[in-house]
């Protein structure tokens, strides 16, 4: 059992909790994730880690109340325990060699973003962050971002706080002024990710992506997070637990892994209605 | 005295009926049914099936007890060498071990040693009072067993009965390795792991779920933390696709994780946490024991229609002739001699946010004749040119084997593996590495249950030899 330390309502449907997991935290690297479940015959669901502390053995997540397992999660108040919690897995967000960087970030997506961006800052990197949401009631993690970031742009889409539009209208307009950036790194919606890629793609920067799909043990066991990735004319099968989660965005099939994360689409429907109703009656 | 010439039958499960359940469906033997099969061993002297189990369980001796009526000594002199005889008693393939040498087996049918084997570990799992365990006196050392499959357990099993304090660390949340994530309910109940492992607490084994060695701490880690020895029993998890056209479709699982879903995560049951694809028509690719497991997990989750492909003949089929049997029996449809070419999808050309687009609706097979033999022996398949029919199937398992996960040998400088990525071993386990050990399915491919009990028994002692040479 993980005790959950702090709990941190971060907006109406995004939750930051702090988790006892010295393990964990003591290898803990930027780009990484875990896997947990919240009780007995849980779900295993992974989470990007948004920081870890040494010190404590404190591991912080943030996630977006979406479906069952993230609504029991939700339920959970510090001091209370969940079931399992192991990590950290997946290969850490490559920084060699990046001088100056543009992190893009979506949504919930920015909880990952975040701590990319602290660690280019931490070293010595020139950080460029664009940060989107949907609307001003969902802006999460500005100030972490202001603090880390040489240039920070917030965008909603209706334009009801920060600048109106999607991340790649300031991310077009600075490539276009000129702006060399080593890489882009962009974490959100798949849709997002992909036109963000087209877009460095249009001024040849390189760019990477976090991918999140379907996963069960997290160590290349089941395959079911396989994505394929077109390199020189071939199609190759990657599994995002293992060999990622970033990738090159350059070779990622988009259409194909927003289709295979539908895949459930309709037992997580019906499974996030019968929480609700859980979560309701409570 | 008059010789039977058949096995007692063992009693199972009609095929209609288990087809929808999870429950075990061989059931195992009365008393009464076990003392009879036991008279028909002929007790010979110079004892062939010792020889012939990977762990050398006194089989004669075990038998002459059961003989005898005493059945809790006759689980002792099997405990001795095997330290997990419900699971064996189940799952071994004893037609290819022990009972294949039996001398019985010459002109009739041999002695059912493997079901002699599971009613007695039955019975003293029933029967034997808990706290029966003589704890063992410690030693003071320890040592470090990545993984708690076959051969971890038995490994840690061994050095624990030394005095050894063993600690397991498991990546998932639950021990048991494949026997847990893998094996299903209807073949090898979960209970019974679960009373091995207890069993193994018992004799002060620690298991530490969730640690992923390799990432949560490396093998360099374990040494630091004081531990003499670790031996490495990571098994061969890494799923293998055919690399065909529609691999990614929704529907297409390895037998992996469809097996994991269903087992490890009870998506089998009413209402789970965790979602499986369920009902319609099911194909599997392959022919080995996963694949058998997979198809007859498909059925009692509720498929219409289970098909086997496999690209040789039923001959050649690499399952256990029993676990083919009962798929048979449950009505699962073999269809030999053709292979996947292309998995086909749904495409709404009018519409690209059907819900259906993306799903699997079939497979493109090609058949196949028997050409020459390969370099093991088996008749290579040959596909037959223009023979390209289709199946129509909503859910497609790959079940064409597993290679080791590389995540341990990525972490751990000095040791070596092969070009499949198996760990080499000499013959006592050893790795490259001093001080580390492997066996299993990490050392071997994918192999069976025993064969990794087995391995882990020979790193057993070897560890106990190196640990106490240190000592002098």
């Amino acid at each position: 059992m993980y005790k959950i330390l702090t709990k941190k309502s971060l907006n109406a449907s995004v939750t930051q909790m702090e988790i006892e997991a010295p393990l964990v935290a003591n290898k803990a690297k930027a780009g990484q994730f875990i896997i947990l479940r919240v009780d007995k015959d849980g779900e295993r669901i992974p989470l990007t880690i948004a920081g870890a502390d040494r010190q404590t053995g404190a591991v912080k997540i943030i996630f977006q109340i979406v479906g069952a397992t993230t609504m029991k999660l939700n339920a959970k108040n510090s001091g209370e325990y969940i079931q399992d919690f192991v990590g950290p897995l997946g290969k850490a967000t490559e920084t060699e060699g990046i001088k100056k960087v543009c992190i893009v970030g979506g949504g919930v997506g920015c909880a990952i973003a975040m701590p990319v961006a602290q660690e280019f800052h931490r070293l010595g990197v020139e950080v460029t962050s664009i940060i989107g949401f949907r609307n001003k009631d969902i802006v999460i993690l500005e100030d972490e971002f202001k603090a880390c970031s040489d240039k920070l742009v917030v965008m909603t889409d209706d334009g009801s706080y920060g600048r109106h539009g999607n991340v790649t209208v300031p991310l077009k307009e600075m490539l276009g002024a000129g702006e060399k950036f080593d890489m882009i790194i962009t974490i959100g919606p798949l849709i997002m990710m992909k036109f963000v890629v087209l877009t460095a793609k249009e001024f040849n920067i390189p760019c990477t992506v976090s991918m999140n799909p379907i996963m069960i043990d997290g160590t290349g066991m089941c395959g079911g997070c396989r994505l394929t990735l077109n390199r020189n004319g071939e199609r190759i099968t990657k599994f995002a637990c293992v060999d990622g989660p970033d990738f090159n965005g350059y070779e990622i099939d988009f259409d194909e892994a927003m289709s295979r994360n539908t895949i459930y689409s309709d037992f997580e429907r019906k499974a996030r209605d019968k929480a609700c109703n859980l979560f309701k009656t409570v | 005295m008059t010789i039977i010439a058949k096995k007692h039958e063992m009693p199972t499960q009609a095929p209609e009926i288990r087809a929808h359940n999870f429950d075990e469906v061989a059931l195992g033997y009365s008393a009464e049914v076990a003392v009879e099969e036991a008279k028909r061993c002929l007790n010979c002297k110079n004892r062939p099936c010792v020889a012939g189990c990977p762990v050398n369980v006194n089989i004669p001796d075990f038998i002459a007890l059961v003989k005898t009526g005493d059945f809790e000594g006759a689980y002792k002199i099997i405990n001795k060498t095997s330290s997990l005889p419900a699971v064996c008693g189940r799952v071994c393939p004893q037609e290819t071990q022990c009972e294949q040498r039996c001398t019985l087996g010459i002109k009739f049918e041999p002695v059912g040693i493997g079901r002699l084997e599971r009613f007695v570990a039955d019975y003293h799992n029933k029967n034997a009072a808990a706290g029966d365990v003589i704890k063992p006196v410690d030693n003071g050392r320890k040592v470090a067993v990545v993984g708690s499959g076959p051969s971890g357990l038995t490994c840690a099993g061994d050095l624990a009965k030394k005095g050894y304090r063993v600690s397991v660390f498991e990546a998932l949340h639950t021990a048991g390795g494949v026997l847990v994530y893998g094996i299903p309910e209807f073949r090898l109940p979960k209970s019974i792991v679960e009373r091995e492992v207890e069993g193994l607490k018992a004799l002060g084994v620690d298991f530490e779920t969730n640690v992923v060695i390799g990432k949560t701490l490396t093998v360099d880690e374990l040494f630091e933390n004081g531990y003499e020895a670790v031996f490495i029993g990571s098994g061969a998890g890494l799923p293998n696709f055919m690399n065909i056209k529609g691999e990614s479709l929704k529907g297409v699982y390895s037998a992996n994780e469809f097996l994991t879903r269903s087992n490890l995560m009870k998506a089998y049951r009413e209402a789970p946490d965790t979602p499986i694809m369920k009902g319609g028509k099911v194909a599997v690719c392959g022919g080995g024991n996963v694949a058998m497991d997979a198809a007859r997990t498909a059925l009692r989750l509720g498929a219409d229609k289970v098909y086997i492909v496999y690209r040789r003949s039923m001959e050649e089929l690499p399952a256990r002739r029993e676990e083919v049997e009962h798929a048979q029996e449950e009505g699962i449809e073999f269809r030999i001699l053709c292979t996947p070419v292309e998995i086909l999808g749904y495409k709404n050309p009018d519409d690209p946010r059907d819900p259906k687009n993306g799903f699997v609706t079939g497979m493109k097979c090609i058949k196949m004749a028997l050409g020459e033999p390969d370099a093991k022996g088996r008749r290579r398949p040959v596909p037959i040119e223009g023979s390209e029919f289709e199946l129509k199937v909503d859910t497609v398992i790959m079940a064409i084997g597993t290679s080791p996960n590389p995540l341990i040998k990525n972490t751990t400088e000095g040791l070596t593996v092969n070009e499949r990525g198996c760990i080499i071993v000499n013959e006592n386990g050893l790795t490259t590495k001093k001080g580390v050990y492997a066996g299993g399915d990490a050392v071997t491919g994918a192999a069976t249950v025993i064969s990794a009990m087995g391995a882990g028994k020979v790193a057993a002692k070897a560890i106990d030899e190196f640990l106490s040479a240190k000592n002098d």
